[in-house]
Parts: C-alpha cells; structure tokens; sequence
C-alpha cells in the first residue's frame, strides 16, 4: 500500500484552488463556496480519522454506542432539513430519526453478527463504516421519499378530501401518493445497483482496492453492501412512510396538515 | 323532538369549529332545509364539520346514534356532502363509481340529461379532463347518491347548471328524498329555488344560524 504524504495531498489542493480561480474568472459566483466545502470537507475528515483512531483504539462498547449515536442524530437532522413540509414538533426530527435507527441498526448489527462475524461483533473497525453506510443512503432514502409524501399530500389536499367524503378511509386515499412516495425514495439505490460495475465503480470498493485490497474481496464486499443499503433503504423508507402516513390523518380519518409546516 | 322514544334526521347542538359556533340545527327525515348567507359566512365549513372533515366540538346525531359511535369514513358515506368544486382523481368517469353501484348510476345518469339507456353506458368511459363543469357538477351527484347517504349537505349544487339541467337536478335530489327519506341541508343563493326546494329556511349570519319565517 502506497501511503500518501501531506505533500501529495497538498498538489491535489493546487487543482481546488486552480478550479476556484477558474470559477472566479467565469463568474460562476461558486469559487467561494468551492473553497469554503474543501476546507470542511478536510477539516471534517481529519476529525473524523481521529476520532476512529482514538474509537479503534478503546474498543470499549460504550464509546461506539455513542459514537453510532452522534450518527445517527446527525444523520437525522439531515433528513429533517431536507423536507419542506416536516412535521411540527419534535416528530419532525423524531419520525425520520426513527425510521432510519430501525431500519439501519437491525441490519447493522443482523450483518455484523451473522454475516461478518467480528470479534467482538462490535468491532469498531467494521461497526462503524458499515453503519456509516447504512446511515447515510437510508438518509438520502427516507429523505426523498418523506418529502414525496408531504408534497403531494399537500397539492393534493383537495382530491385527498373528496375521497374522504366519499366515505373512503385513510388508507384507501393515499394509496397513489404512498405508493410513489416510497418508489421515488427507492429508485436510487436500485440503479446503483444497476450501473454498479458497468458506468460507476462504488466508492467503498474503489478504496479497498487502493488500499491494496485483492479485487475479489472487494467486490465481495461491495455485493454484500449493496443487499444491505438496498433492504436497509427500502426498510428505513417503508417505516418512515408508515409512520408519517399514520400522522398526516386521526381517528376520525380526517387530513391533518396542519401537524405539518406550511 | 321525540318520536317513539328515539330520534330521527340529524340533530346538531353547539357545533363549534375554528373559533366559530355554537351552531344548533335539526333536519327531521324526509326533509330538506335550505341555508344561506354571505360568502365568508362559514356555510361550508358548517358543512365539513358535519361531516367530520375537520375538528369540532359539539354534538352531532343521526337518528339515534351520536356520530362518534360511528368510526369517520362509515359516518361520511351515511352523511354525503356534494363540496361546491367535484374533484375526480381517475382518468376516466367509470373509475370513480363501484362496479356493484351501477344499477343505481345508470338510470341517475339518465334523469340528469346525459342520454338514453344504450348512450349512459358510454359515458363511464368519458374522460376526466374533458369534461364541462356543469358535467362535472351533475356527475359528482350521481356519484354521492350512489353511496346512498341518509344525510345530503349540498353545497350549491346547481351553481355551474343551466335552466334544464337545473330542474333535472333538483327533481333527482327529491327523488331521492323521498323515497330514501333523506334529510337535506340545501346551500344556496337563489331565493326562487329555495322555496321550490326546502320546506325550512335557515340564514346564516353573524355567526348565528336563525330560522327565515316565510310569509
């Protein structure tokens, strides 16, 4: 394995700001934020090698608890932000946040447990960036689809009462909008599937083989993190529109949108 | 108003909704009682909280039974209400009505102008976004009364229809009325078609809902 030194990282900074000052002399208005993400994104990332560092280190149970929770709770902030119609409250962040730590854990810890078999299962080594993964498309997942859903609901609001008068329950109105609603979240990680391979080497597997890795072992693991992403998404997705389906109506199976945001 | 030790119509007390009411009306079975007002009056919100389309507080019976003892979509097709603006989420006529509903539907779409028996049958296959708005009007009707509702909350139901159409209209609702003994809460405007329509009048104003004595 070649290790990279500050030096290689430091020309690769040379193209950033090469491309920055390109920007500027277009006046795409972007150099700033070009420069402003490539810092964040290093800074990010330093911390982030250092915390692994110090979390691989201890591999004490606790401190991956907490660091697989600071994951989470990041992860659903982010699916919050991204919707325009959230729920009011604290479900707006409790509703994603739920569905992805059903969906992402359980296949985290079934993969850790059954199908990778650590020692300890735990091992932060694997626990982390699997869960990383899982966290992050679930995320993008969750995220697409619960916006499809509030959107729609909210065009259309009109169509969705007249059902209601004609005496259709809460299920039976929605059955167009939750059926797009979960497909437009899905759609991503099944052409990932798709094109992996052919149009796109996946990340996680391009790393390995830089890393050395033997190419067999990578797309080994890269298979299996496709089937995770893929039933973790569709899961994750499949809680989440449950639950916010459950939430846009009451008992008396009337629309409540205004539990939402306008 | 007790009949034979228990309740018939609808019978609404201190209904209240939005920071509006409270609201007292009864319908007794069989009759229809015309409501008007200004628009921005709160007619049609009076009309969703009837049928439980939005919260309310205050007490809302059919017959004998408070509606809710009655879980929302069972409550909804016995209460019907036609909203002033049909909306139709299918492609075509047909897909809005239940298979088993046509026996009811085609002889409906009969008395309201859309043809005779063979030519009926072709209008199921209409399309949605082709459709006029008095169309439109006279087939969100027919679709209300093939749920067979006791309760019709019609909110200006003729607005859109020309001078035949809206006899054909209000002879169906009778119909209906009669032989199903229906109660009608009837919105509308027109004073002439009030009289022919409703055995009560009832205005809506100022937040209260006072009985128009005719002389």
């Amino acid at each position: 394995m070649i290790l990279l030194s500050s030096m290689d990282l430091s020309f690769a900074a040379l193209l950033i700001l090469g491309l920055a000052l390109l920007s500027r002399r277009m006046h795409l208005g972007i150099s700033g934020k070009i420069l402003f993400s490539a810092i964040r994104t290093t800074l990010q990332l330093l911390l982030i090698g250092l915390v692994l560092k110090l979390l691989f280190a201890s591999r004490h149970p606790g401190v991956i608890f907490l660091m697989s929770m600071v994951m989470l709770l990041a992860a659903g902030r982010e699916v919050m932000a991204r919707q325009q119609h959230r729920l009011k409250g604290w479900w707006g962040y409790g509703l994603g946040t739920s569905a992805m730590f059903i969906s992402s854990f359980s296949i985290t810890i079934l993969a850790l447990t059954i199908i990778i078999q650590a020692d300890p299962w735990y091992a932060p080594r694997y626990a982390i960036p699997l869960l990383g993964m899982l966290l992050g498309n679930t995320m993008n997942g969750i995220s697409l689809s619960l916006d499809r859903l509030t959107k729609a609901s909210w065009e259309q609001r009109e169509i969705i009462e007249q059902r209601l008068l004609l005496g259709q329950d809460r299920v039976e109105v929605l059955d167009d909008i939750r059926r797009d609603a979960m497909r437009t979240g899905m759609i991503p990680i099944v052409n990932a599937m798709a094109a992996a391979g052919l149009v796109s080497l996946p990340g996680m597997m391009t790393g390995q083989i830089l890393a050395g890795s033997p190419p067999w072992e990578a797309v080994k693991y890269q298979i299996l993190i496709m089937f995770l992403i893929a039933s973790g998404t569709g899961g994750g997705i499949m809680t989440g529109i449950t639950l916010a389906s459950k939430r846009l109506f009451d008992e008396r199976h009337r629309l409540r949108l205004d539990r939402f945001r306008d | 108003m007790l009949y034979n030790g228990f309740m018939t119509g609808l019978h609404i007390t201190d209904l209240r909704f939005l920071n509006r009411g409270p609201f007292s009306i009864s319908i007794e079975q069989g009759k229809c009682v015309s409501l008007s007002g200004e628009s921005g009056s709160g007619k049609t919100l009076l009309l969703r909280a009837i049928a439980d389309l939005i919260p309310h507080e205050g007490e809302i019976m059919l017959h004998d039974q408070y509606h809710t003892n009655i879980n929302g979509p069972d409550w909804r097709k016995k209460v019907g209400l036609l909203p002033a603006e049909s909306r139709w989420w299918r492609e075509t006529v047909g897909e809005h009505f239940q298979q088993n509903s046509l026996p009811q539907v085609l002889p409906l779409l009969e008395k309201l102008g859309f043809g005779d028996p063979t030519a009926v049958r072709k209008v199921l296959d209409w399309k949605i976004n082709r459709l006029s708005s008095g169309e439109k009007q006279r087939l969100a009707l027919i679709r209300l009364l093939a749920n067979e509702p006791q309760v019709l909350l019609l909110d200006e139901p003729t607005a859109n229809l020309d001078i035949n159409n809206i006899s054909k209209a209000e002879k169906v609702i009778e119909e209906y009325r009669l032989s199903t003994q229906a109660a009608v809460l009837w919105v509308c405007h027109d004073p002439a078609q009030v009289t022919r329509v409703a055995q009560n009048h009832f205005r809506l104003k100022n937040g209260i809902i006072e009985e128009e004595v005719q002389t």
